[in-house]
């Protein structure tokens, strides 16, 4: 049976792992090849790299934590930041990653998606969308939850998948950061509008918000987290034993 | 010697480095005499199988994958690698593989109950026939691996060693002899994906 996957998220600014609260203040936290390995040996089924750099140092040094992750952790890696045009798909697929994520530079222009798509498979494209309730309507936000695209959050997602995407990120700026739960509304609405899978981002605190997230909103695929991973509130193995106690399928590692 | 055949269709970075892990010998090569010479050959794979097998054919990579398969080296496909075993595809119109097994890529999405999603993506479990291929002989019923496919192998029972659930019984990997392939990625899938690249690099012809 298909598994509930759990994916921690690694924001790295000059080759070190940082966490953001609302997308601000930021505290470097570690090493991420060390976390990384962590996390694996832990039970993470998939881990996300997100490039918060903007230069062109930030960005070599990015890709070569990537190969050093991609050299000993075998589970799947997406990387995201940064990602402008399949030439930036080309740099970080080369060193290990499996899947991208698109965000600002698909806003800019939406041809990136499809692009990508027809050059990697849709299973290779992420779309990650930043979205915020304005005036009671999902509304997409760029440039790491900063600018208002006044764009329809579902209207977009949905091009977003026709035009290619192969899995949707959703990043609910309203639950973010403040650790009371995933944006269960949001996300239903999200898996109501698409028929890829959607991995859930934004407002894990506790073990008890991945066991509602699942159980409330049963077509997410995902639950995606930071903080709590890092600052070791939330213990994976531990994540996975009460979701697998709730009946929730979960993957669990054997030692042979 | 352990070849992975580089013909362009995908990346080969993680499979280098999990074969690396494991302590195999293995070069990434494009030439069809470093196939023809080598014990094992694995033929990885991303992308369209259309776009694939124009590319394999174009280095004369088919004919040395074919001939070390007909000569009774160990041949392993994966992901889009273990469908151009197949004797075709019907991925974006109708393509012909390798047809070292016989059967048919198909799309999995008509044959999937309602609330099954495609791709298939994700970490889902394996399910072995009464006799263990002696790729899956260190795991245990169950294991999980990583999928990501739109497609999948329709073929006989006989060829099918490994299957998995996503709401109908799915081919998750295939034999015949000594060519196999497996529709998840080994070397995404963890310690048991790594136990299963182990198993194929200490096969001895």
């Amino acid at each position: 049976m298909i598994t509930k996957r759990i994916i921690p998220c690694l924001d790295v600014k000059n080759g070190r792992v940082v966490k953001g609260m609302n997308f601000t203040g930021l505290n470097d936290v570690s090493d991420p090849a060390e976390l990384a390995r962590k996390y694996s040996s832990a039970g993470a089924d998939e881990l996300v790299f997100y490039d918060i750099t903007a230069t062109h140092e930030g960005r070599k040094l990015f890709t070569d934590v990537l190969c050093a992750v991609a050299s000993t952790v075998f589970i799947p890696l997406t990387v995201g930041g940064g990602i402008n045009s399949t030439d930036d798909f080309d740099r970080v697929l080369k060193c290990g990653a499996d899947k991208v994520s698109v965000n600002s530079g698909a806003i800019k222009d939406p041809s990136i998606i499809s692009a990508a798509a027809k050059k990697y498979g849709s299973q290779c494209v992420v779309l990650s969308v930043d979205a915020k309730r304005v005036d009671g309507r999902y509304t997409v936000f760029s440039s790491g939850g900063r600018i208002n695209t006044g764009m329809d959050a579902l209207d977009w997602i949905k091009r977003g998948a026709a035009s290619g995407a192969g899995e949707i990120v959703l990043n609910s700026i309203d639950t973010d950061g403040v650790k009371k739960g995933f944006d269960l509304e949001m996300l239903a609405a999200v898996c109501d509008t698409v028929d890829i899978p959607v991995i859930a981002s934004g407002g894990a605190g506790s073990i008890g918000d991945f066991v509602t997230l699942f159980r409330e909103v049963p077509g997410v695929d995902a639950g995606l987290a930071a903080s709590v991973f890092h600052y070791g509130e939330i213990e994976i193995d531990n994540l996975k034993s009460a979701l697998a106690d709730s009946g929730i399928a979960v993957r669990r590692q054997t030692n042979v | 010697m352990t070849v992975i055949v580089d013909y362009g269709a995908g990346n080969l970075f993680s499979l280098k480095s999990s074969l690396h892990m494991i302590g195999a010998e293995a070069v990434v090569s494009s030439d069809p005499s470093d196939i023809l010479a080598a014990d094992r050959v694995i033929l990885p794979g991303v992308g369209a199988f259309g776009d694939a097998a124009e590319l394999l054919r174009r280095g004369g990579l088919d004919r040395a994958v074919t001939e070390k398969a007909l000569s009774g080296g160990y041949i392993l496909g994966i992901c889009l690698g273990m469908q151009l075993l197949f004797d075709r595809s019907f991925e974006d119109g109708v393509h012909n593989g390798l047809g070292l097994i016989p059967g048919d890529v198909v799309p999995i999405k008509p044959r999937l109950p309602s609330g099954y999603k495609v791709p298939h993506i994700g970490w889902n479990s394996l399910e072995f026939p009464s006799t263990r291929s002696p790729l899956f002989a260190s795991l245990n019923s169950g294991e999980y691996v990583y999928f990501v496919h739109s497609f999948f192998a329709d073929c006989d029972s006989a060829f099918i060693s490994a299957r998995t659930d996503y709401g109908i019984p799915l081919t998750a990997a295939v034999e015949r002899g000594n060519v196999m392939g497996c529709q998840f990625h080994p070397e995404k899938s963890g310690k048991a994906g790594l136990r299963i690249l182990k198993a194929f690099c200490d096969m001895r012809s």
